[in-house]
């Protein structure tokens, strides 16, 4: 059977099938997303001053992953646009590019941006144990500078088996610089590039930690949203790419010697969700990485 | 917004704005926002180290730009500045009601219900 209206367009509509539908499509991930960023807004004004993690993430390799996102948008519509002129192998080429960036973009977020979170530790200090750290803390300076309060105390861990183990009394951390060296005007912002724990150990007793554990979901509102999110987004990613996949093996060929309106169509409705997710990513990486 | 011409025979060229030629014609343009957006990228990352006074206006500086960018996507790469009625039909409901997703927000800040 052959599915009607996937070149020509319906007179009532004024549109082919495939356009309404990716479109009706689109109108629900709006709303998905919108959801969760909805969400996200809702825990981040509610957090009070320095409940909020800011800085955690790794700057440069966010900006790259944009770049990386937004150049496959181009070379995107540069495919349709190839298909549209008739030009095949150009067609191969700019798809080709764009998968291999929604390849890049997913590899730089499972094999190094996560595994580096789930192997860093961060501890928020009970409020009256404040002071008693405040060496790592710095609060009084951040006073005066009129700067939002550090609560937790971030590094890496080097004891991993007091996370589980109650018999363990403290957990011992290779500081952060900005725990390291908490009065130094350079840690009242965050770095843009991104500084590894330093040396400097301490030692915090569990009996002055409120929360305590590795950046993962469930460490803080921020990584639960960041990974919601980011997660979802990268399933997204994984989808086009799949989808571009299809479209670039011999079956999107065999498909263009047939009818190549058909397959430009296709690449464009399948093009059309890649600017979707390029779109949420441009609200993600300033919302996440930068604020 | 893009009507279709009711003597327009819808049998005939797929879609009259998306010719050969005019992609052709579209193509530098292309290009073009992209670089744009590759810009601006590097301005929302500098911009968040200046420091705005407060961090709301950082958050909404950052914000303006990301919808800027966003608009470009969305008017360019994704056709939207000329498109058919029905979409944007469409996305007047799909505008409605994400709004009012980020109206609960306002409602759960201020509680008017039980003020």
């Amino acid at each position: 059977m052959e599915i009607p209206y996937t070149v020509v367009a319906r007179r009532d509509t004024g549109l082919w099938n495939a356009k309404v539908g990716i479109w009706l499509f689109l109108a629900s991930e709006v709303m998905l997303f919108g959801g969760l960023f909805s969400a996200y807004v809702f825990l981040r004004l509610d957090a009070s001053p320095g409940d909020w993690p800011h800085g955690l993430l790794n700057v440069p390799v966010g900006t790259m992953n944009t770049a990386i996102l937004i150049a496959s948008s181009v070379t995107v519509v540069l495919a349709w646009a190839s298909l549209k002129m008739r030009q095949f192998t150009k067609y191969k080429i700019y798809m080709g590019i764009t998968i291999l960036c929604g390849v890049i973009f997913l590899a730089v977020k499972l094999a190094y941006e996560w595994p580096q979170k789930f192997d860093h530790f961060g501890a928020f200090i009970k409020e009256d144990a404040l002071e008693k750290y405040e060496p790592y803390l710095g609060n009084k300076h951040l006073l005066a500078k009129d700067l939002p309060p550090r609560k937790e105390i971030t590094g890496h861990l080097h004891n991993k088996e007091a996370l589980n183990d109650p018999n363990i009394k403290e957990y011992e951390i290779a500081l952060d610089q900005v725990n390291a060296d908490p009065t130094n005007p350079v840690n009242d912002r965050p770095h843009f590039f991104y500084v590894p724990p330093t040396k400097k150990i301490a030692t915090i007793e569990k009996a002055d930690v409120k929360y305590a554990n590795m950046f993962v979901p469930r460490h803080s509102a921020y990584f639960a949203s960041y990974f919601t999110i980011t997660g979802l987004h990268g399933l997204h990613v994984l989808g086009g790419v799949l989808v571009f996949i299809y479209f670039w093996l011999p079956i999107g060929a065999n498909m263009y010697k047939q009818n190549p309106e058909h397959l430009a169509n296709r690449v464009e409705v399948a093009g059309l969700f890649w600017h979707f997710v390029d779109l949420i990513w441009i609200f993600v990486f300033p919302l996440f990485y930068l604020l | 917004m893009n009507e279709v011409p009711e003597s327009h025979p819808a049998e005939a060229e797929p879609q009259d704005d998306h010719t050969a030629e005019h992609v052709a014609a579209h193509v530098r343009k292309y290009v073009m926002v992209g670089v744009t957006l590759l810009t601006f990228t590097a301005i929302t990352v500098a911009l968040s180290y200046v420091n705005f006074g407060t961090m709301k206006a950082n958050i909404a500086v950052a914000l303006l730009v990301a919808t800027f960018k966003a608009g470009l996507v969305a008017a360019i790469f994704m056709h939207l500045s000329a498109e058919k009625r029905l979409i944007y039909r469409n996305l007047s409901f799909t505008a409605f009601f994400v709004l009012g997703l980020f109206w609960l927000i306002y409602l759960a800040w201020y509680n008017p219900i039980v003020r």
